[in-house]
């Protein structure tokens, strides 16, 4: 892949040149909680904070839009209102997390709606300064080598930008004065010592070798029991998680007409009608079933499918259950066959 | 394993897999007290042979504003150009359904799911074992080997219902008892009307009459309510048909069809796009429907 250099003063004035392309947003902070906004700049933005309470996720399936108009003839797509959109700042575990949600909306059947999206968005990435909450070490997804169109590590003085797309490519060459190809032992220095100053960041405590084994012997393990009685199923966990994917579908009528939006919006498998069908039936009626779907679909599931975990390890359950039920929770309860106070 | 990479600009938005398409409904008549027939045909007619589509896979059908659910398709691909389907009365769709009138129209897209596995079926025997509403996946199996009969061995289709009165399609099968190349057993639980001249007891009894089977060239398909499955199961591994040669479908909530909503998740299974037939094998493997509390149901 094709890595350059850019000085870190020159950032501004590149950002600047991409707006040609679409909006930029960025993250920003406002009393503590960060989150993508539209931005006019770098000056606006916080590259400093860990993580967005909701992940980038929510500009490529947003949480709720309209497939669909609908009348007495039928049904007509709506699709094309999407704006062009930069995303600058995205962590590895982010990107990782959209790698994993290109392979659900992308491969067979491809969903127009998450397609035109991801069309239309430019995904810029940026190194990240972990905290204890972060987990990406024991999902390898510390760092990310695709999925990118621009990643910029942050070597104090310079960036290294790693171009990871035709489209990269174009944003770099509207300012190809900014860049450099000269590389020199130096970088290579800096940036080997960048990788161990953030690999001793870590300090969360989860191993997940093991864990689909450890899933299917602990299936009927009372730890799930224990576990459902702290949950609440108030499904912030998957709003907030990467790759969490799972919608609804409804139509909503215009009152007194027959037209109406068929209108798709994020749902949650720890939500209790998750599994309800018709006559009332509940597949998955007890707390405790749906909490093991969940932390099995992301850690021993997917591990089956793709050889990986759907997990990207960015530490949003970690911030966000109420409750302290989360990756790192689950995997040790399930190990030690006991769940911590 | 796959790699978990797009190339982004090889990328182009294509055809929209949720688009409905408008189909007419051109007949429709009730089968029992709460399941109608519905026979439609594309309102686009040279839509009508672009259906393409297998025994055992489903469509999602749409009513604008009442919403969409996933559906059999009871008909078979032999005879092209319409698609029928046994539906029954269950909640706010199916009801609205139950409203509609011949000639208008609903929407339709699809066919989705695996089907049953037809290559793999053909030059064996037979075993289509029917119970309730699991004939409107059967019923097309049935039909589709019917009309290409000589590529199959021995067919013995057996249809359970409560009485007389609930027996779907019950004219049609009375007409396929005449044909000397199938073996069609039909019983109720309980004759209500005195006037059954058929078999009565649990569909199992019906094991009895089947004679010798060459159990290892056999494939059985097996649909019907959850307790139906277990006494059934049971008999066709004690007749010595291997498990991975049993096929059942399962039902589960769907709102998409092709595997993005994830509602139908049965561990790393979808079973809109693994399933819905799957081999009694795969189905012991479920922890899920074997597991504790989380009843068995599969599609009734
Ligand atoms: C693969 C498959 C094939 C099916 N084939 C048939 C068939 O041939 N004939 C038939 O009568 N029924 C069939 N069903 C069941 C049928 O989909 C439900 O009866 C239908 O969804 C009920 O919708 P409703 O709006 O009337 O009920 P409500 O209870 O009002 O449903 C509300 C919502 O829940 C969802 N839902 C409820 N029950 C189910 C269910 N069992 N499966 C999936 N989603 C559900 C629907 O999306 C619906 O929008 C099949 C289901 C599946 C999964
Ligand atoms: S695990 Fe936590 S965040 Fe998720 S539903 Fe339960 S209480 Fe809510
Ligand atoms: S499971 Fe938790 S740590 Fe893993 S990706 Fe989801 S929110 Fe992040």
């Amino acid at each position: 892949m094709m890595i350059l250099k850019m000085k870190k003063e020159d950032l501004p004035a590149f950002l600047e040149s991409a707006k040609q392309w679409g909006e930029l947003w960025g993250p920003t902070t406002k009393e503590e909680q960060t989150a993508y906004s539209k931005v006019d700049g770098l000056s606006q933005m916080d590259l400093k904070a860990t993580r967005t309470m909701i992940p980038p996720k929510k500009f490529l399936y947003p949480p709720r839009f309209t497939m669909f108009d609908f009348d007495e003839e039928g049904f007509v797509e709506r699709t094309g209102d999407v704006p062009k959109r930069i995303l600058f700042g995205l962590h590895p575990c982010d990107i990782h997390g959209i790698l994993i949600m290109d392979k659900l909306f992308l491969e067979t059947y491809k969903d127009p709606y998450y397609a035109e999206r991801r069309e239309k968005t430019l995904l810029l990435g940026h190194s990240c300064i972990p905290d204890d909450k972060c987990m990406c070490f024991a999902t390898n997804t510390d760092f990310v080598a695709e999925g990118f169109d621009l990643f910029f590590t942050d070597l104090k003085m310079f960036y290294l930008v790693w171009v990871g797309s035709s489209r990269g490519h174009d944003l770099v060459r509207m300012r190809a004065d900014l860049f450099s190809r000269n590389l020199d032992k130096n970088d290579i220095l800096n940036y080997t010592e960048y990788r161990k100053w953030k690999t001793a960041q870590f300090k969360a405590k989860i191993d997940l070798t093991g864990m689909p084994d450890i899933f299917e012997l602990g299936y009927n393990s009372p730890v799930w029991d224990e576990l459902a009685e702290k949950c609440l199923s108030c499904g912030q966990c998957s709003m907030v998680c990467p790759t969490c994917n799972c919608y609804n579908v409804v139509d909503e009528v215009e009152l007194g007409t027959v037209e109406g939006t068929r209108d798709r919006f994020w749902d949650s498998c720890m939500f209790r009608e998750y599994s309800v069908v018709a006559g009332g039936h509940n597949f998955r009626d007890k707390r405790a079933d749906r909490l093991r779907l969940w932390y099995t679909h992301k850690l021993q599931a997917f591990i089956g499918e793709f050889g990986k975990p759907a997990c990207v390890g960015c530490g949003r359950c970690v911030s966000t259950c109420p409750v302290d039920i989360n990756v790192a929770t689950v995997s040790k309860a399930l190990k030690e066959q006991e769940v911590g106070k | 394993m796959k790699k978990l990479c797009v190339v982004l600009d090889e990328r182009e938005v294509q055809d929209n897999p949720f688009q409905p398409d408008m189909w007419r409904i051109v007949r429709r008549y009730p089968l029992t007290s709460d399941v109608n027939f519905y026979q439609a045909r594309p309102v686009d007619v040279d839509e009508a042979l672009k259906m393409n589509y297998l025994p055992g896979q489903f469509i999602m059908l749409s009513i604008p504003g009442e919403g969409e659910a996933p559906f059999c398709i009871s008909s078979t691909p032999s005879r092209p150009g319409l698609l029928e389907f046994c539906i029954r009365k269950m909640g706010t769709l199916t009801s609205s359904l139950f409203d509609l009138k011949e000639n208008q129209t609903v929407g339709i897209r699809g066919p989705y799911g695996n089907s049953f596995p037809i290559d793999k079926m053909e030059g064996k025997d037979i075993m289509i074992v029917a119970g309730g509403m699991g004939v409107a996946p059967l019923r097309s199996l049935l039909l589709y080997i019917l009309d290409n009969r000589d590529r199959f061995g021995k067919v013995t289709y057996l249809h359970g219902a409560k009485n007389p009165g609930e027996m779907l399609f019950r004219e049609e099968f009375f007409q396929l008892k005449e044909r000397d190349d199938l073996n069609c057993l039909l019983t109720v639980d309980k004759d209500d009307t005195g006037k059954w001249t058929e078999r009565t007891g649990l569909i199992t009894t019906l094991f009895k009459e089947l004679g010798p089977i060459d159990s290892k060239n056999t494939y059985a398909a097996v649909c019907g309510p959850p307790i139906m499955y277990k006494f059934v199961m049971e008999n066709l591994v004690k007749l010595g048909i291997p498990k991975h040669q049993i096929l059942m479908t399962l039902e589960r909530r769907m709102k998409c069809g092709v595997g993005k909503c994830g509602h139908c998740a049965i561990e790393y299974l979808y079973t809109c796009i693994d399933g819905p037939v799957f081999t009694y094998w795969d189905v012991l493997h479920m922890k899920e429907l074997i597991g504790r509390g989380v009843s068995d149901k599969v599609i009734a």
